[in-house]
């Protein structure tokens, strides 16, 4: 066999099962089981912590599929978890009904205050849990599909197409900030309550709602590695390497980067639909293109073209923001960039890349001995 | 012969140009001002092994970027089997077509392995849900091996493209183009940066090529010993346009031919 994963596959196995049991068992086990005196205790709160991280994960891997193997530098993922989050964000302000402020049955608290008297037609249908889910991939998807067909077939690229996608995103933040737009304006939608009757106060559905991110991560780390291992995956990565070779083959360029990025917008809107229950709130400042620069900083950090390095980038910068903002707040800007600096100029192939590195040579070593 | 007359007229998609496999009529590329081709004409016969020499500058590559797709001509025809028109087509359609083409510079695919850089230039439909869904099949993984066995590479087929020699690159890519199994073959300058023994293999596998009368072959090159090899028609093109066609000793005694070389 020839395939360039066969020599890894036991390893990856090994570590795709010891990271599932790390996030899946161990973590919510040291939760609930270990006593709150014990220092092995894991708090909620570290829970729900977790839990954003394992959604930065997510959309880390999105972004990677299409970076880090297609060559195509989005920088206007962010739109697309946002997407993902509003419409989740959407089914749950219809499932607040009348315990909002205003007791409307029909109406969310802030369309009661903009005096609005009906639902706008938009907002048909996402009181339905199903129909919602659906929205939370195809509005990402549809967006990318259509932004895409029409970067792509034009063959904007490189730089260009990173400035377009900036330049979405914050033309999505610009109109969502209206209240006209009719998504709660400057406040976004926030106030849940509950989530197919699960109250979202309870720390069993915070754990809960943990508990599927992880294994969603799973999930994508499988379909990214089968998209990635696919012929269609070495298609992806000449493309990267040598675009318009590949059309002299015969292969659409546009077809293979329209299907990474509508893939990964579906992945990013997922990842945005997780989310938002767990941190209570989304609003139109997650569609500020400095996010999306961020999870491509992420993925840099972590080790791009790599399955594992989008989740290691997405663990070790966010962790590093969790710990600095707290610590000195003022230093964290300059810390990412400087972060972003260390690993263009002196990790090409981010954390994962250098592990891999130090590795071989460690190999070497003992061969020679 | 009805050549005057096709030369003359000009002609939209879908006439017949009885035929011939490549048929390019009064082509004129511009690129600000400067005129790369200058009305060029050129036909194809079916079979035929066809070099091009012509000093820098002629318009060679240009007129491979016409054909490919890659420039669009400002006027004139290319078609392509006696009627399809190739310059509305894109790269992927005209590739699928059966027009093959290898660079003057090697392009192979540097973070691939030499197999993989084959398997994906086999033939086979390549649309994207297809190509996600592949899986090499016995009699495809023969093709590969029995190319890897045609250039040589059998005991680099793990071997990243990035890592070999420029002559390996310039072999392995005359290697993907055998995997396109295409109709009509383009080759810029195929010996460039090959050693003498290298040079005559190369040779040696374009007359094998020219044995099947599948193939159609044009050949850009400047190394005139490898040309005289080839023993085919020679085409000399001199600042866009078409100078002299015939033998290599009828072009190398025509006196415009001389002057433009020599410069007298």
């Amino acid at each position: 066999m020839h395939s360039i994963l066969n020599p890894a596959r036991r390893g990856f196995w090994f570590g795709f099962i010891g990271l599932g049991a790390l996030f899946l068992l161990v973590i919510p086990g040291l939760n609930l089981l270990v006593p709150v005196e014990s220092a092995l205790h894991v708090p909620n709160y570290m829970v729900t912590l977790i839990g954003k991280y394992l959604c930065y994960a997510i959309l880390a891997m999105a972004m990677n599929l299409v970076w880090g193997y297609c060559g195509v530098l989005s920088l206007g993922h962010g739109a697309f978890f946002a997407l993902g989050g509003y419409a989740m964000g959407m089914y749950m302000m219809r499932a607040i009904g009348t315990r909002g402020s205003y007791g409307n049955a029909e109406l969310p608290d802030f369309m009661v205050f903009l005096n609005w008297k009906e639902l706008p037609w938009f907002w048909y249908g996402f009181d339905n849990f199903a129909f919602a889910l659906l929205m939370v991939m195809l509005i990402p998807g549809v967006l990318a599909f259509i932004f895409g067909w029409l970067a792509f077939r034009s063959r904007i690229n490189g730089v260009y197409l990173s400035i377009v996608t900036q330049a979405m995103t914050y033309a999505l933040m610009l109109a969502f900030f209206r209240n006209e737009m009719g998504f709660g304006g400057n406040n976004g939608l926030t106030d849940f309550k509950d989530i197919l009757g699960f109250d979202l106060s309870q720390s069993s559905t915070k754990l809960g709602l943990y508990w599927l991110t992880a294994l969603l991560l799973g999930a994508t780390f499988l379909v990214v590695r089968f998209i990635a291992a696919s012929k269609l995956g070495r298609v992806m990565m000449a493309v990267r390497d040598a675009e318009s070779r590949v059309r002299f083959l015969g292969y659409s360029v546009t077809g293979v980067k329209l299907f990474a990025f509508t893939v990964s917008a579906v992945l990013a809107g997922i990842a945005g639909a997780l989310y938002v229950p767990q941190v209570g709130i989304i609003n139109p400042s997650e569609f500020s293109p400095a996010n999306s620069i961020e999870i491509a900083i992420w993925v840099a950090v972590g080790g791009r073209g790599t399955l594992l390095g989008p989740v290691v980038g997405a663990f070790a910068v966010n962790g590093a923001k969790t710990w600095l903002t707290g610590a000195a707040p003022e230093l964290w800007l300059f810390a990412l960039g400087a972060l972003f600096i260390i690993v263009t100029l002196a990790l090409p192939k981010g954390l994962v890349g250098l592990w891999a590195d130090l590795r071989a040579r460690t190999a070497k070593e003992n061969a020679h001995d | 012969m009805t050549d005057d007359i096709l030369m003359d007229e000009p002609r939209g998609p879908g006439m017949a140009t009885p035929g011939s496999i490549l048929y390019v009529d009064s082509v004129t590329v511009s690129f600000d001002g400067f005129r790369a081709l200058n009305e060029l004409s050129l036909i194809i016969e079916p079979g035929e092994l066809r070099t091009i020499i012509g000093p820098n500058g002629a318009g060679k590559t240009t007129m491979m970027d016409v054909i490919t797709g890659k420039t669009r001509p400002d006027q004139g025809d290319v078609l392509f089997d006696g009627g399809v028109d190739l310059t509305r087509l894109t790269e992927d359609q005209i590739a699928n077509l059966g027009i093959g083409r290898k660079f003057q510079k090697p392009t192979v695919f540097e973070h691939l392995s030499v197999f993989e850089n084959l398997e994906l230039a086999l033939k086979c439909k390549r649309d994207t849900l297809t190509t996600l869904l592949f899986r090499l099949n016995g009699e495809q993984r023969d093709r590969i091996d029995q190319v890897l066995g045609t250039i040589g590479l059998q005991d680099k087929v793990r071997m990243q493209a990035g890592a070999l020699s420029h002559g390996q690159k310039q072999w392995l890519e005359i290697g993907m183009l055998l995997m396109q199994d295409q109709r009509l073959l383009l080759l810029d300058e195929p010996v460039a940066g090959m050693t003498d023994a290298e040079t005559e293999a190369t040779a040696a596998l374009i007359l094998e090529l020219h044995k099947d009368p599948h193939h159609s072959l044009v050949v850009v090159e400047h190394d005139m010993e490898f040309v005289r090899a080839l023993g085919a028609r020679v085409t000399v093109l001199h600042e866009g346009s078409v100078l002299a066609e015939g033998s290599l000793d009828a072009v190398q005694a025509n006196a415009k031919v001389v002057e433009v070389y020599l410069g007298r």
